[in-house]
């Protein structure tokens, strides 16, 4: 893997902490995933109603991006994304409401999220970014499958940027970890520096 | 008819999930799409589950649902006519 790129920042939202480049901009005392995510929206001072149609993942997928990309202005933006639950958290509920053969009522609105790589479209609705995308799904955090596949897509000139992490949902437990690949920027795009500020924002 | 509207105004807010919008706010002949409400093509297909599920009216043709989602009025009106 080259060494010649750079993260510009990162963005965490877990616990009820939303934080840039480890300073913590927003904070609550909520347990609950829906009130943590309405509260960082109303506090950020986002004006976008069609946050609240979406499903849990793509909410703190848009969040954790929205922090970092409100004064971004390239467009040539891939995205790579991972977690560990993929849809599971939507599938779910999608499933108990369709188990009742007597009461088989599928909402529309739910299995439009029945993917993970949906909350990478909310995102790139939001900031008009057309680019490659791809959602990688393993049982941890693993900076080397983000790492390899953001060096091949700046080598290759696919893309100018790339917005990277780890956006996990599921049984109200939630962790987002996201950061913007470039040629330049203040941290070594590498393994090990990608792991530290993952770690770092979770002590 | 009157409380029809009501439910038909407190059923939308909840089911399509219209964050800071009261039924008060919303006029029985507001435009439910485009400039009014700003509902989308999914939020369409949720007002025809919603019309199968609790009003037992099964829309045949989908296209349908554009004249009958213009507003409240016409979805009372349709709602009152086809009800099971």
């Amino acid at each position: 893997m080259k060494n010649d790129y750079y993260i510009e920042r990162y963005s965490q939202i877990r616990d009820g902490k939303v934080s840039v480049n480890g300073n913590i901009i927003f904070q609550t005392l909520e347990t609950n995933f829906k009130s943590v995510m309405k509260a960082a929206y109303k506090n950020l001072i986002i004006d976008y109603p069609k946050f609240f149609k979406m499903d849990n993942l793509s909410k703190l997928g848009f969040l954790a991006a929205e922090v970092l990309l409100k004064d971004e202005n390239e467009k040539n933006m891939a995205m790579v994304f991972s977690n560990r639950a993929s849809s599971l958290d939507t599938d779910r509920g999608y499933q108990d409401s369709i188990k009742d053969a007597t009461q088989y009522y599928p909402s529309p609105a739910v299995f439009v999220y029945t993917l993970a790589n949906i909350c990478m479209g909310e995102i790139s609705i939001k900031h008009k970014i057309h680019s490659e995308n791809c959602f990688f799904v393993n049982d941890e955090f693993s900076p080397e499958i983000l790492s390899s596949y953001t060096s091949q897509l700046l080598d290759e000139n696919k893309a100018k940027k790339v917005l990277c992490g780890w956006v996990d949902v599921d049984n109200g437990k939630y962790n987002a970890f996201l950061y913007v690949v470039a040629k330049k920027g203040t941290f070594v795009h590498s393994d090990p520096e990608i792991n530290r500020l993952y770690k770092t924002t979770h002590e | 008819m009157s409380d029809l509207k009501q439910e038909l105004k407190e059923k939308i807010i909840e089911q399509l999930n219209l964050e800071d919008v009261t039924a008060d706010e919303i006029a029985d002949n507001d435009p439910l799409f485009g400039d009014g409400l700003g509902l989308d093509s999914i939020d369409a297909l949720e007002l025809i589950v919603m019309l199968d599920k609790d009003y037992g009216i099964k829309l045949a043709d989908p296209k349908e649902g554009r004249k009958i989602f213009e507003s409240i009025d016409t979805m009372a009106a349709y709602i009152s006519a086809n009800k099971a």
